[in-house]
């Protein structure tokens, strides 16, 4: 204690920030380093979990790129981006815009489309499945039937498949963008606006060109949100295919669901570290796109 | 009644009541689209809540209000007695791993914000940058670490993973800077030790931004999936989704018996939202814009 005491002002700070930072310096080394540098090592092992880890080099890396099943999962993690993202970016813009300008029950309608960012993927995934059944089942083929459309097999078409699985996961995430938008547009500043309406500017002008410039910043969030969002998408496959996880013929299987049946049904741990290495270089190269975008403001 | 016909404005004025008639019928459709808008996001939740409190034979019928609505459903999902032990299982886990996630990254964030200290940079660049590494990539290693310490199958090892988050350390760093510097010297001066001015004077400061990073971190860890899914092996260890979703395979087609589950693991976190309305989306947006 008297050493303590001896200390000056800014080496008692260097204590006490040391200590405050002792366990969590420890967790992230444990927690998060190691085990990303074990899981890029993992990658370069041939290894099944019982039997010896043995050095496989590149092995496991054009195995990969000789997969066919990769290739289709690939495409299909991006299908989910490509549609996913602008889907809710647009959607969830014109409902923002709107909802800003609405004063009767505002908050109550925001509250609707909330709501359902407050519920848990694996649930809604279930509801969802149980909507599309096929008659006399599920709620859209009744309604389908009911009008005199022939049914859909929704989650049985490797064409629809990936689309209905999708849907859900925009669905849940729409409340939180929708939010975020409006906190946007109320951050511009209303003397543009005011300007605007003093020249006599249009309803559109005003929105091409002072609202959505303004809101550049937000939209890059959003944007690079949902991205991470979608490519990570695996909640909603899972349960929404469990009896056949990713299928109808992989049609709906993102990255995800090949690393997890890869690691933990085929215990091919090596294998699929390998295929967790490229979901980190797709994201890290999403990441710095980014700051990029960011930072040419 | 001449200066009425030459003056602009107040030509301008006549005209009005016609154009105002069309902006209100204009916001009057605006406002009647999104109503509808968003009774449409939240039917999947009215949907799931209705049939579970339909008996089996009403389940196919696409009526919202059940003929003879039951709790049936309920008694029978309860009775089984595994719910139970799943929701106790997650509201446990989604409570410490809160707890946790407040003091750590608030004291992180804190030290960060107000020290300074040879490494800080450092420290601070290297927990920013696990914001970049996905858990998907860290479940592998994760997985195998449990196994060699004997965590597979339990509450630490279902939590551990999420004891402390990058984003709730750079939430609440953003956040300590609005606590002037003055009011730390002067509680140095008053004789508190550094613990006590965190915990006493900067703490109670940023309450709001602790409120919004709680909501985040429950939510999070309640509706968890991939990491409850691999470290779990007993059925009694299993989180409510995890459970939710082996129980909607094992009853196959009893399309009433999952909207219960799915409804017994959903309805929580709805009545808290619909309690903490306000408050909570005014700590998403926080949390979204700052973190």
């Amino acid at each position: 204690m008297s050493f303590y005491r001896s200390l000056s002002i800014r080496h008692k700070q260097i204590v006490w920030a040391w200590t405050f930072l002792t366990v969590p310096v420890l967790f992230y080394v444990v927690i998060r380093f190691y085990p990303t540098g074990n899981a890029i090592l993992i990658s370069f092992q041939d290894w099944n979990l019982l039997g010896e880890r043995n050095w496989a080099g590149l092995d496991n890396y054009i195995k990969l790129w000789n997969d066919p099943v990769f290739w289709k999962v690939f495409a299909n993690t991006f299908e989910y981006l490509i549609i996913g993202t602008p889907f809710s970016l647009v959607l969830s813009f014109i409902i923002a815009y709107h909802l800003d300008k609405t004063r009767f029950l505002h908050s109550t309608l925001r509250m609707l489309y909330f709501l359902p960012f407050m519920t848990s993927a694996v649930a809604m995934a279930w509801v969802w499945r149980w909507f599309y059944q096929g008659v006399p089942i599920g709620l859209f083929n009744n309604i389908l039937a009911s009008v005199g459309i022939s049914q859909i097999d929704f989650l049985n078409s490797t064409t629809i498949a990936l689309p209905s699985v999708l849907a859900p996961a925009i669905w849940a995430g729409l409340g939180f963008q929708v939010i975020i938008f409006m906190a946007g547009l109320r951050a511009i500043p209303t003397s543009y606006y005011e300007a605007a309406k003093i020249d006599g500017v249009g309803w559109w002008t005003v929105l091409t060109q002072i609202t959505l410039p303004l809101l550049r910043p937000t939209m890059v969030f959003i944007v690079v949100f949902s991205s991470i969002g979608f490519l990570r998408i695996f909640d909603h496959v899972y349960n929404m295919t469990t009896n056949n996880p990713g299928g109808p013929l992989n049609s709906t299987k993102p990255l995800v669901l090949m690393i997890y049946d890869t690691a933990f049904n085929g215990f091919n741990m090596g294998y699929a570290a390998a295929q967790t290495v490229v979901l980190f270089l797709i994201l890290l190269v999403i990441s710095l796109a980014q700051l990029r975008l960011l930072r040419s403001d | 009644m001449t200066v009425l016909d030459i003056h602009p404005t107040t030509s301008a004025v006549l005209a009005d009541p016609p154009v105002r008639r069309q902006r209100n019928m204009g916001q009057f459709l605006r406002w009647l689209l999104l109503f509808a808008g968003g009774i449409a996001m939240v039917m999947p939740i009215v949907y799931m809540i209705s049939t579970s409190l339909k008996w089996p034979h009403e389940v196919y019928n696409i009526n919202l209000v059940p003929d003879e609505p039951t709790l049936e459903n309920y008694l029978y999902v309860l009775e089984d007695g595994r719910f139970y032990g799943w929701f106790w299982n997650s509201l446990l886990i989604a409570t410490l791993t809160t707890v946790s996630n407040l003091f750590f990254d608030s004291l992180v964030g804190y030290t960060l914000c107000k020290f300074r200290f040879p490494g800080r940079q450092l420290v601070f660049i290297a927990i920013l940058s696990t914001l970049m590494i996905p858990t998907e990539m860290l479940v592998i290693p994760w997985y195998l670490m449990s196994q060699s310490f004997g965590w597979l199958d339990s509450y630490w090892g279902i939590m551990f993973p999420g004891m402390m988050t990058a984003f709730g350390t750079f939430l609440m760093k953003q956040f300590f800077e609005s606590v002037p510097d003055d009011f730390i010297e002067a509680a140095r001066i008053d004789g508190l030790n550094e613990f006590q001015i965190w915990w006493t004077v900067a703490m109670p400061l940023v309450k709001p931004a602790l409120a919004a990073l709680a909501i985040f971190v429950f939510l999070g860890n309640w509706t968890a999936f991939l990491w409850p899914l691999v470290v779990t092996n007993s059925v009694e260890m299993y989180t409510i989704p995890v459970g939710l979703s082996g129980f909607g395979d094992e009853v196959d087609v009893a399309w009433e018996l999952i909207m219960t589950g799915a409804a017994i693991s959903t309805i929580p976190t709805l009545v808290v939202f619909l309690i903490f309305q306000r408050f909570i989306i005014r700590g998403v947006v926080m949390a979204g814009l700052k973190g």
